[in-house]
């Protein structure tokens, strides 16, 4: 099989994976937000930046091949990383003390992973739309990041309810309805759509603050550790599929 | 041409149709196409189109839009274009039934209509105008004339009057600087702007004169061809690469381009020969692209070869479907350029009638290939070739990732040639002269010439067609600049070059551009050029990415706290470090968006260090104007705040 | 011979008190630190106005005029200055008002609010003006630390508090990061 360094370390790969898909094979973990085992990679985050041969790259997207040098951990990368995390902080309202996905949150999940104690940028407080106009699904924009996880997730599901709309700084999360509501849409809360979402922009009404804080998901094992418990096998699960 | 008179809510039969036909013709002759304006069709209050009539109305205008340009997904643009004219605006109800005609789910058409700068969800004035905000326009005192413009019709820039008679707003660059300052108006360019002007307009839309018949000298867009070359001086005629081609063989097409050394002209500058061969060499269906997107601030080539080399151009582009096999080929046409279409649609009807276009091309049987213009609706990014061919989908013009590239994997993931105009004009003189004449002029890497779109502070700007090799110097000569700051080759992703570095070449091995070259006088500020470049990146990038669609916006306040003299060096230090992230974005926007800063610090320190502040902190807002609302409501107006 | 005291001043701009309230959860560890470090200006000490100072501690957000010139004393007096809780980070709660106008505010409270008697914004000089928007302090002054939390807990606070008064930079491991 051929094989790539990764910070040094030999791993191999299949042809046809990506750096992140490889590394995830082999249980190594690369930071990152928009991409999950279960749908195509977007690579609009940015988190799984890493250096192949020197130059920055997309874990998520970027092919991997024979002999590539690839550097995930220097100091160099993670202030890469750390920036980029701040950047989504402050270019929405991230008010953790009175969010429901905290402490279940990737966003959040990544500062702590990256030693982030503070957001660096100044602050952009853009005006979003809540809509709490679902019975069971909760859509605060302020905390979305623009992953199109819940895009990618909805069209899965064969429904298309989330879509990206505006440009630049202005893009903002639309719903496929005719009055633009979650509630008009044909949004089921048992959709995959309304789980995907990696903070706390979509959520699951009546679930928040369930769990006691020190047991939540990131309370005590870092986004890194989840990511290979949880996300790895379902990446292993994707490639047996394949292979039936 | 439609006419509707529609009694709107409470506000009685209003019906307003020019009749233009005593202008059709003048406006064909100077490039306008026929022109349909309505009136006042959406003037009721509301936001909301409730009352059955109007709804009745977006139906028509829809109907209308759907029959004139059909619901296939390159349809889209076109449609929604339409539908804003029309309405002067995308009323929900129009686009609620785009999406019904399209099959498409209504947030997805929301998504791409509120993408597009010439697009809107709210209403715009019957008269929709916008000034270009190009660097080289405002230097022509662009703002000053928008503020008298503003000023005259009683509104503010950005806003929409009352009465829905007009809005005001700026753009990127309209493709005009050779003879700015300029505006669009419902998408007619209005070059050479004066107060004298200014005031005039005012006039005309006070007194609802249709645009179409404002004084046509308004309108002319003048031809500065200031130097003619290989590509301007060589006569032509229809068909003559392509039978030539035809007669030799594709093998033959393709060893003339590859000796003619022709590489992109677009600004990445990839050998076109081996662009076409690769797309020839992937099984699908083939398509071809001409990206007539023309974004880059400071160039306007591309506008002058459509006008007057179009044929040339869609040659070129038929040369490359007999290489690739494809049968479709699309023109992206720059919204800006909108009065082109008419023409261009002209030419392709030209060559369809002479056999070079259509079934059965040249007589043969098997040779089947046409051409479709997409108009795009104001963005910048969907220059990027990627971009582009998701516009054309009708999808959100966002970069797409990379590998695979378009020759494999493009329109409709089929293997697709993207080059720029002036790459297919090129192509179809190599196909008739051969490629060993073309490469005779040039250097070793970058054979052939180069159209330059010369704007800015010189004597005569305008198109020129150099050499490859030319110096900056040269170049200056040719266009008669005087004491100069810098060029600014390739637009804001570009080079700014210095005074010092003059003796520098207009080429692919050191500088490379699509064409713009912007002169800045010695008395110009350089921390003005760089910030009004940061802004142009801000404004256009996509969002698709975190460290663009963020780091062009705090790039932007960084600059704009230089300029108000509020930075301190750790600012400078900050700039530095948005570069890093700015190469970490997702396509060519993002990682050239810090080169104006970059090479502006690089060349004038000087001019950054004089405008800092010795301190270690200063905030980046402005502290006493955030008073102000509350100064005002409790009356203390001598209560103030330092900035530092 | 013993160590000259570390002095240490602290203050909340636009926050709850719920930082400090923390900072007194490190408990018995208070008398240590009183036994190496003077109070300067802070709700312990009740002096007014800051002097020189090693450390200055810092929560809540900048929201008025009183807030922007406090923030610039404590700068101005502190060799390190420390951001702690969200309020001081982000802005936190108070900037929630942030998505509001505040001329939208102020009149619909004092001047066309249901119940409004007497129409007219308070403008007592002694009130401070407020501002716009609420920013978090590092967009005012320059931050050297930042302990993130709602608060941040005590063991936090004093995690900082003993690698500062150490002459170190505080190093906090992963279970003393949050933000909630
Ligand atoms: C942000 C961006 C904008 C671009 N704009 C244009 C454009 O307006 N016209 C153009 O021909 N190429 C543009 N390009 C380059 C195209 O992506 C592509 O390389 C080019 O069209 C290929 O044609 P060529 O090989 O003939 O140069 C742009 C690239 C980027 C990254
Ligand atoms: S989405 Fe995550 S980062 Fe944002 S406020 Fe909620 S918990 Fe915090
Ligand atoms: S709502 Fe959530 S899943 Fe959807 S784009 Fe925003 S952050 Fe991603
Ligand atoms: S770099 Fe900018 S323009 Fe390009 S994809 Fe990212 S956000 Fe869009």
């Amino acid at each position: 099989m051929p094989t790539i360094s990764f910070d040094g370390q030999e791993i191999t790969f299949e042809p046809g994976q990506t750096i992140i898909e490889a590394a995830m094979a082999s249980d190594l973990y690369i930071p990152h937000l928009c991409w999950h085992p279960d749908f195509p990679p977007h690579g609009s985050c940015k988190l799984c930046s890493v250096k192949v041969n020197g130059r920055i790259c997309s874990a998520c997207t970027f092919p991997a091949a024979e002999g590539q040098e690839v550097v995930s951990s220097s100091e160099e990368v993670r202030q890469l990383r750390l920036r980029l995390t701040q950047m989504l902080f402050v270019e929405g309202n991230h008010f953790c003390p009175s969010c429901e996905k905290s402490g279940q949150c990737e966003l959040q999940a990544m500062g702590y992973y990256l030693g982030m104690t503070d957001n660096h940028y100044p602050h952009f407080f853009p005006v979003r739309d809540i809509d709490a106009s679902h019975p069971h699904v909760l859509l605060d924009r302020d905390r979305c990041i623009f992953c199109e996880l819940c895009v990618r997730a909805s069209r899965a599901d064969g429904k298309n309810v989330f879509e990206l709309a505006g440009r630049g700084i202005h893009t903002r999360l639309v719903v496929d309805s005719p009055s633009g509501k979650l509630g008009d849409s044909n949004l089921d809360v048992n959709d995959r759509a309304a789980h995907i979402c990696p903070v706390g922009a979509i959520v699951v009404k009546e679930t928040a603050f369930r769990i006691p804080i020190g047991q939540r998901k990131y309370d005590r094992r870092t986004i890194a550790e989840v990511s290979v418990a949880e996300e790895a096998p379902l990446l292993r699960k994707r490639y047996e599929q394949k292979e039936d | 041409m439609i006419f509707c008179p529609l009694p709107l809510r409470g506000e009685g039969t209003i019906g307003h149709v020019a009749d233009q036909s005593g202008f059709q013709p003048y406006f064909e002759a100077i490039g306008f196409g026929r022109w349909s304006f309505i009136d006042l069709l959406f003037r009721s209050r509301s936001l909301e189109i409730d009352t059955a009539e109007s709804l009745d109305a977006v139906a028509a205008v829809v109907d209308k839009a759907v029959s004139q340009h059909g619901t296939r997904p390159q349809h889209l643009l076109a449609v929604l274009r339409q539908i804003q004219k029309d309405c002067h605006y995308l009323p929900k109800q129009a686009l609620q039934s785009v999406a019904r005609r399209f099959s498409l789910p209504l947030a997805r058409v929301v998504g791409v209509a509120e993408f597009y700068g010439f697009l809107h969800t709210q209403p715009r004035g019957e008269y929709d105008i916008y000034f270009s905000d190009c660097v080289i326009d405002v230097f022509h005192d662009s703002e000053a004339l928008m503020q008298r413009l503003c000023h005259r019709l009683r509104l503010q820039p950005g806003a929409v009057r009352g009465d829905r008679r007009v809005s005001i707003d700026t753009t990127s660059c309209t493709g005009l600087c050779d003879q700015g300052p300029a505006l669009l108006v419902n998408g007619w360019p209005v070059p050479r702007l004066t107060p004298t002007l200014m005031d005039a307009m005012a006039d005309h839309i006070e007194r609802r004169v249709p645009v179409t018949q404002w004084p046509a000298e308004w309108f002319l867009i003048e031809d500065h061809l200031c130097r003619h070359d290989l590509l301007l001086n060589t006569p032509w005629r229809p068909g003559t690469g392509l039978k030539n081609a035809l007669r030799q063989g594709v093998g033959w097409l393709l060893e003339q381009l590859t000796a003619s050394g022709l590489r992109g002209r677009g600004g990445a500058g990839f050998p076109t020969a081996r662009k076409w061969q690769f797309c020839r060499e992937t099984p699908g269906d083939h398509y071809v692209v001409c990206n007539a997107d023309e974004g880059e601030p400071g160039t306007f080539k591309d506008r002058e070869l459509l006008k007057h080399y179009a044929d040339q151009v869609f040659e070129g582009m038929t040369l490359a479907a007999f290489v690739t096999g494809a049968r479709l080929g699309f023109l992206y046409l720059r919204g800006e350029y909108e009065c082109l279409l008419r023409p261009l649609q002209a030419a392709l009807r030209q060559r369809r009638c002479l056999g070079l276009l259509g079934r059965n091309l040249c007589g043969l049987m098997d040779f089947h290939f046409d051409i479709e213009i997409v108009v795009g609706a104001g963005a910048y990014i969907c220059g990027e070739e990627s971009a582009l061919l998701n516009s054309i989908e009708g999808l959100r013009p966002h970069p797409r990732n990379r590998p695979p590239y378009p020759v494999t994997c493009g329109l409709w993931n089929q293997p697709t040639v993207v080059n720029n105009v002036e790459s297919f004009a090129a192509a179809s003189l190599i196909a008739v002269h051969g490629g060993e004449w073309f490469a005779k002029v040039g250097t070793e890497k970058s054979k052939g010439t180069k159209l330059l779109s010369i704007s800015g502070d010189c004597a005569r700007p305008g198109i020129y067609e150099v050499p490859f090799g030319i110096t900056v110097a040269e170049v200056l000569g040719l266009c008669g600049s005087g004491e100069t700051l810098g060029v600014q080759v390739g637009g804001p992703a570009g080079t700014f070059v210095a005074p010092s570095d003059y003796q520098r070449r207009i080429a692919y091995e050191d500088l490379g551009t699509g064409g713009s070259f912007m002169v800045f006088g010695s008395h110009r500020d350089i921390i003005d050029i760089a910030t009004r470049f940061a802004q142009f990146f801000a404004h256009e990038s996509c969002g698709f990415c975190t460290p663009c669609r963020v780091g062009t916006s705090l790039q932007l306040r960084l600059m704009e706290k230089i300029r108000r003299g509020w930075a301190t060096a750790g600012d400078i230090q900050e700039l530095e470090s948005l570069k890093q992230l700015l190469e970490a974005s997702h396509c060519g926007l993002g990682h050239t968006a810090h080169n104006p800063v970059q090479h502006t610090l690089a060349h004038y320190p000087g001019h950054y260090q004089a405008r800092l502040r010795d301190l270690d902190f200063s905030p980046g807002f402005d502290l006493d104007n955030e008073l102000e609302t509350a100064r005002q409501l409790t009356g203390r107006f001598g209560d103030h705040l330092r900035q530092v | 011979m013993s160590k000259k005291k570390i002095r240490i001043a602290t203050t909340s701009l636009a926050g709850c008190f719920g930082c400090h309230m923390s900072f007194m959860d490190i408990d018995e560890r208070l008398l240590d630190l009183a036994e190496i470090a003077d109070f300067d200006r802070s709700p312990l000490s009740d002096i007014k106005h800051c002097e020189q100072c090693d450390i200055g501690i810092v929560e809540g957000g900048v929201c008025n005029a009183e807030n922007v010139e406090v923030l610039r004393e404590f700068r101005n007096h502190c060799k390190i200055l420390v951001a702690i809780g969200a309020c001081a980070i982000n802005g936190g709660i108070p900037a929630l008002r942030n998505r509001c106008d505040l001329g939208d505010c102020l009149e619909e409270a004092f001047l066309t609010g249901i119940g409004v008697t007497d129409p007219k914004v308070p403008g007592d000089p002694e009130l401070p003006l407020l501002l716009d928007k609420v920013h978090p302090v590092h967009e005012v002054v320059k931050i050297d630390y930042s302990l993130p939390g709602c608060p941040p807990s005590a063991d936090t606070i004093w995690a900082a508090l003993t690698a500062l008064i150490e002459g170190n930079a505080p190093q906090l491991p992963y279970e003393l990061i949050h933000y909630d």
